[in-house]
C-alpha cells in the first residue's frame, strides 16, 4: 500500500498523513472492528438491501446470487457492481449503427477544404434558397393583388392592410431607416414622416410618387425637383438683407427676433421668397417649399441655421426607388409610411 | 481490498422474465377500479362535445396547436395565459410531494400510465396464455403451432390496445370525429400518423416487453422518491419480527402471532409470485418496489387460509416498524398522514389551486396590452402640438365581433386637458375587433401646444377600453412623454 514512489501513497507526502494514520489505526483495531459490525438505530446489524440479486433458472425458480461490491464505500453506503441490462447494450449498439448511417447520408466529417457531402446531397444553402423561393411564391398572390388594387382601396382590404403593415415595415427598415430613422422620426435635414407637415404632399398618392421618383434624383427624369437659390453664396442678397429676411421669418414663426430688422425684411421676403414660399409664407407643395409659419423645421429654427440656409441654399436629395424596388414593394412601403400617423 | 481482488463481474444481464400470478383482494379491486376510471377518462374525453357557439370547436377538451388555444369545457386558455398551465404543473409537482411524503409511491403503484397499461397487458396475457404456471410452461416450451398461435393472438391484442392508445392521444389535438374519418380514409396529416405510430410502438414495447425495466432503469422517479419519504411515510413492508423464522408449520402449531417461537411466514412465495416487479418484499424496502400492494392481498389470502391474522405484509411506516418490534402500539394511519410536512405541502398545493381558480374567474373577456412607441418619444405637429404614439393590442376572446371605445384619463381620473385621442385609420374612437382575434392598433394622443402634457416631462396616464355592447371596462397604465423630459 505505502509505495515510496507513488505520491498518493508515499509517507513522505504530508498530504497523505491523515489517510495513512486512518489505515494504520484500522489495521491496529482490525479484530475489534470485525467483532462489532455497524448497527442500525434499533441495535440490529445494518441490513444491506441490494447486496443480493435474484435470477431465475429455466423453470422460473428464484436463485439469489451475491452482487459483488466495487469496493467503493462512503459513510457505510457501498457501491454494488450490478450488471447493466442487456437491452441497454443493444440500445447502445443501435445508436452506433444510427451514427454510421447518419454519417453516410449527411455531411459529417470535416476534411481540408470541405466536409464529406453525404449520400443524400444535403445542402443548407440550397435549403435556404428553396425556403426563400417558397416564401416568395407564397407572397406572389398578395403582391399581385397589391399591384392591381387602386392605392386608395388598399387600406380597406384586411389582407392587403396586414401585408403592407408588415412587409412595408420590413422594407422601410431595410431601405429608408438609414436617413429617416427606424421609427420614421427623421433627423436634421431628413424629414420626419410621422407629423402632418409634408414638403411634397402627404396623401398616399403623393407619398407613392415620392418613393417612386425620389427628390432631386439626377438619374430620374420624373423626380420631384426644385432649387432654393444660394442668396449669400451667389451674392443675390447682401448680409444686411439676409439678416432682415431672417428676422422676418423668425417673426412669422413666432420666435424671438429684432422687430426693426423684421420690418425691413418684409420687402426682401416679398421680392425674393414669396414666389415659392407664398406671400403668407405657408409654402407651396408643388415646389417642395416648406411652410415657414408652423412648428416643424427641417434644418432647425434658430437664427444661425436659418441664416445658413438662406446664405447657402439647401439641396436635399432622396433617391428614386422605382428601379430598385418592385412595384409591390413601393406600394407596400408607401402605404406603411402613410399609416404612421401623418398621412393625409 | 483493491480492485484486483474482485473476480471480474458479469457486465450485462438479460432481463429475467416475470410471470405475476393472479391475485384477489381489496387492493386488487381498488386497482381495477382505478384502471377503469383512468383508462375511461383517457379514451372517452376527446369524444365529449361542448357547444361553444359558432366559429369555435365543439370538443370539450382540445389542445388546438394550429390556433394556439387550449379548450377545457367552459375554459379557454390563450398562449399568453400559459401561467395557468405552469400553475397546474407546479400543483402536479407539489401533489406528488404531498402523496409521496404521506403514502409513498402511490403514484407508481396505482395511477402511473406505465403501471396501468402494464396491468392491462398482463390481464390480456392471462386471458390468452393462462395464469402464472401456464405462462411459465409456455415460456419454456419449444416453439410449436400452439405456441405460435398463442403468441400471435396475444401480440395482436396488445397491438390493438397500443393503436387505440396512440389513436386516443392524437384526438386531443384536433376534432376527434373528423380526425377518425380522415385516419381511415388516409387524409389525416402525416404528423397524426407519425405521432400515432410512435405512441403505438412505445405502448406495445413498454407494456408488453419492457414493463418493470422502465421503472427500474428509465424512470427517474424511483430515485427521487427516496428523498421524499421519511419515517412517517406509509409504504408496503413485511413484518419480519412476526414472520421470521419462516418455514413450514404443522396444522394448529403456535407461531409468533399466537405466542409460539416460529414465524407466521410459511414461505409459500405467494407475495413473490404476484409481484409485477419480480422482487421479494421480505428482503426489505427496495428501489424496485412500486408499492402496488398486490403482495398484501396475496399474503392476507394465505393468512386467512392458515387461520392467522392478516397484515404480515402491510402498509406501514418506519416509525411503526420500530414501535411494533418493541411491542408498542403503532400510530394510527391518520396521524401518519396529517403531520406538519404533509399539511405544509397541502397548504401550498391548495393555495396555488385557489389562486388559479380566482385568476380564472377574474379574467376579462378581452385583454389589453399597450406599448408606447419610443422611437421617437414624441412628434411635433405643424401647429406645435406634441403627439405620442402607442401600439394597442386588443384581444377579443369572445365568439362575436365587439366594438370597443378607447379613452384616456390622467392620474386625477379626468381626461387630460388639451389632449386629443385618435386611432389610425378610424374617424371615431371606437374600434371593432372581430371574434376570437388579436387586433393591433396605432393610437395617437396629441397634446395641444402649451398644455401641461406637452410642456411637462413624463406623465402617468391610464388607457381605458370599454366594450360598447355590455359596458365591461378594462384599463392599462402607460405614460406620455412631453418636451420637458429632454
Amino acid at each position: 500500500m505505502a509505495d515510496e514512489k507513488d505520491e498518493h501513497t508515499s509517507p513522505q507526502n504530508p498530504d497523505n498523513r491523515i489517510e495513512l494514520e486512518r489505515v494504520a489505526a484500522d489495521k491496529k483495531h482490525e479484530a475489534q472492528i470485525a467483532a462489532n459490525p455497524p448497527e442500525g438505530p434499533d441495535g440490529e446489524p445494518l441490513h444491506k438491501p441490494g447486496s443480493t440479486r435474484v435470477v431465475r433458472d429455466r423453470k422460473g425458480a428464484r436463485i439469489v446470487v451475491e452482487v459483488p461490491s466495487t469496493g467503493h464505500s462512503w459513510d457505510g453506503i457501498e457501491e454494488y457492481d450490478n450488471p447493466l441490462p442487456r437491452w441497454w447494450l443493444w440500445t447502445f449498439y443501435a445508436t452506433v449503427v444510427w451514427a454510421v448511417i447518419y454519417m453516410l447520408l449527411y455531411p459529417a466529417i470535416p476534411l481540408v477544404t470541405r466536409a464529406t457531402q453525404g449520400l443524400l446531397g444535403t445542402n443548407n444553402r440550397a435549403e435556404v434558397a428553396a425556403d426563400i423561393q417558397r416564401f416568395a411564391e407564397a407572397n406572389a398572390p398578395v403582391q399581385a393583388k397589391l399591384v392591381d388594387t387602386p392605392l386608395d382601396q388598399i387600406a380597406a382590404d384586411p389582407e392587403l392592410a396586414n401585408y403592407t403593415a408588415n412587409a412595408g415595415g420590413a422594407i422601410f427598415r431595410t431601405w429608408c431607416a438609414q436617413c429617416h430613422g427606424s421609427g420614421a422620426g427623421g433627423a436634421t435635414g431628413y424629414p420626419s414622416l410621422l407629423d402632418n407637415d409634408w414638403l411634397w404632399g402627404g396623401t398616399l398618392e403623393d407619398v407613392y410618387t415620392t418613393v417612386q421618383h425620389g427628390i432631386r434624383d439626377p438619374k430620374d427624369g420624373d423626380t420631384r425637383y426644385s432649387e432654393m437659390p444660394r442668396f449669400g453664396t451667389d451674392a443675390l442678397l447682401d448680409r444686411t438683407q439676409i439678416s432682415q429676411v431672417v428676422n422676418h421669418v423668425l417673426e412669422l414663426a413666432g420666435k424671438p427676433h429684432d422687430p426693426a430688422l423684421a420690418v425691413e425684411g418684409v420687402q426682401v421676403f416679398a421680392d425674393n421668397c414669396a414666389s415659392c414660399h407664398g406671400e403668407d409664407a405657408t409654402g407651396d407643395r408643388a415646389q417642395g417649399a416648406p411652410n415657414l409659419t408652423d412648428a416643424v423645421w427641417l434644418y432647425g429654427s434658430d437664427p444661425a441655421t436659418i441664416t445658413r440656409i438662406v446664405h447657402d441654399g439647401p439641396f436635399g436629395v432622396m433617391p428614386a426607388w422605382s428601379g430598385r424596388l418592385s412595384e409591390a414593394d413601393i406600394r407596400a412601403v408607401a402605404t406603411y409610411v402613410h399609416g404612421l400617423g401623418g398621412g393625409e | 481490498m483493491s480492485q484486483s481482488d474482485i473476480e471480474p463481474p458479469q457486465l450485462y444481464a438479460a432481463r429475467e422474465p416475470i410471470f405475476p400470478r393472479r391475485v384477489h383482494g381489496w387492493f386488487r379491486n381498488l386497482k381495477w377500479i382505478i384502471m377503469a376510471v383512468t383508462l375511461g377518462i383517457y379514451y372517452v374525453t376527446p369524444w365529449i362535445r361542448w357547444d361553444r357557439g359558432p366559429n369555435l370547436p365543439d370538443q370539450a377538451v382540445l389542445v388546438d396547436l394550429a390556433n394556439r388555444r387550449f379548450f377545457f369545457f367552459w375554459i379557454e386558455i390563450w398562449p399568453h395565459e400559459f401561467y395557468f398551465v405552469a400553475g397546474l404543473l407546479v400543483m402536479a409537482g407539489l401533489g406528488l410531494f404531498l402523496f409521496t411524503s404521506a403514502l409513498g409511491r402511490v403514484w407508481c403503484g396505482y395511477t402511473c400510465p406505465q403501471t396501468v397499461w402494464t396491468d392491462l397487458f398482463i390481464l390480456t396475457e392471462r386471458w390468452v396464455d393462462g395464469d402464472r404456471n401456464a405462462r411459465i410452461r409456455l415460456w419454456n416450451a419449444p416453439w410449436s403451432a400452439q405456441k405460435i398461435r398463442l403468441r400471435l393472438t396475444k401480440w395482436a391484442i396488445w397491438l390493438v390496445i397500443a393503436v387505440m392508445t396512440g389513436g386516443a392521444w392524437i384526438f386531443y389535438f384536433t376534432d376527434a370525429p373528423t380526425l377518425l374519418r380522415n385516419l381511415f380514409t388516409g387524409q389525416a396529416h402525416p404528423v397524426a400518423y407519425i405521432t400515432m405510430a410512435v405512441m403505438t410502438a412505445t405502448t406495445f414495447v413498454f407494456g408488453g416487453f419492457a414493463r418493470e425495466q422502465i421503472c427500474i432503469y428509465a424512470c427517474p422517479w424511483p430515485r427521487i422518491q427516496a428523498a421524499m419519504m421519511d419515517e412517517d411515510t406509509l409504504t408496503v413492508a413485511y413484518r419480519d419480527w412476526r414472520g421470521e423464522p419462516r418455514g413450514k408449520i404443522a396444522k394448529g402449531e403456535a407461531t409468533r402471532s399466537d405466542g409460539g417461537t416460529k414465524g407466521d411466514c410459511i414461505d409459500c412465495m405467494a407475495c413473490v409470485n404476484v409481484c409485477p416487479m419480480g422482487i421479494d418484499i421480505r428482503d426489505g424496502q427496495q428501489m424496485e418496489c412500486i408499492t402496488c400492494a398486490l403482495c398484501i392481498d396475496a399474503c392476507d389470502d394465505v393468512m386467512a387460509k392458515i387461520g392467522k391474522p392478516r397484515g404480515l405484509i402491510d402498509y406501514m411506516a418506519l416509525k411503526d416498524e420500530t414501535a411494533e418490534r418493541a411491542g408498542e402500539k403503532p400510530k394510527p394511519v391518520i396521524r401518519h398522514i396529517l403531520r406538519p410536512r404533509t399539511l405544509l405541502y397541502f397548504t401550498l398545493w391548495s393555495g396555488i389551486g385557489i389562486a388559479l381558480v380566482v385568476a380564472l374567474f377574474m379574467r376579462s373577456p378581452f385583454d389589453l396590452n399597450v406599448t408606447p412607441v419610443r422611437n421617437p418619444l414624441y412628434v411635433t405637429m405643424s401647429d406645435g402640438a406634441l403627439r405620442n404614439t402607442y401600439v394597442l393590442r386588443l384581444r377579443n376572446k369572445q365568439g362575436a365581433a365587439h366594438d370597443f371605445r378607447i379613452s384616456v384619463t390622467g392620474p386625477d381620473g379626468a381626461a387630460p386637458e388639451g389632449a386629443v385621442l385618435q386611432l389610425e385609420g378610424i374617424e371615431s374612437t371606437v374600434l371593432s375587433v372581430p371574434a376570437d382575434t388579436t387586433h393591433s392598433q396605432r393610437v395617437y394622443l396629441t397634446a395641444a401646444p402649451g398644455s401641461t402634457l406637452a410642456e411637462g416631462g413624463q406623465a402617468e396616464l391610464t388607457l381605458w377600453v370599454e366594450d360598447t355592447s355590455d359596458g365591461v371596462k378594462s384599463h392599462i397604465e402607460t405614460v406620455f412623454h412631453g418636451k420637458g423630459e429632454q
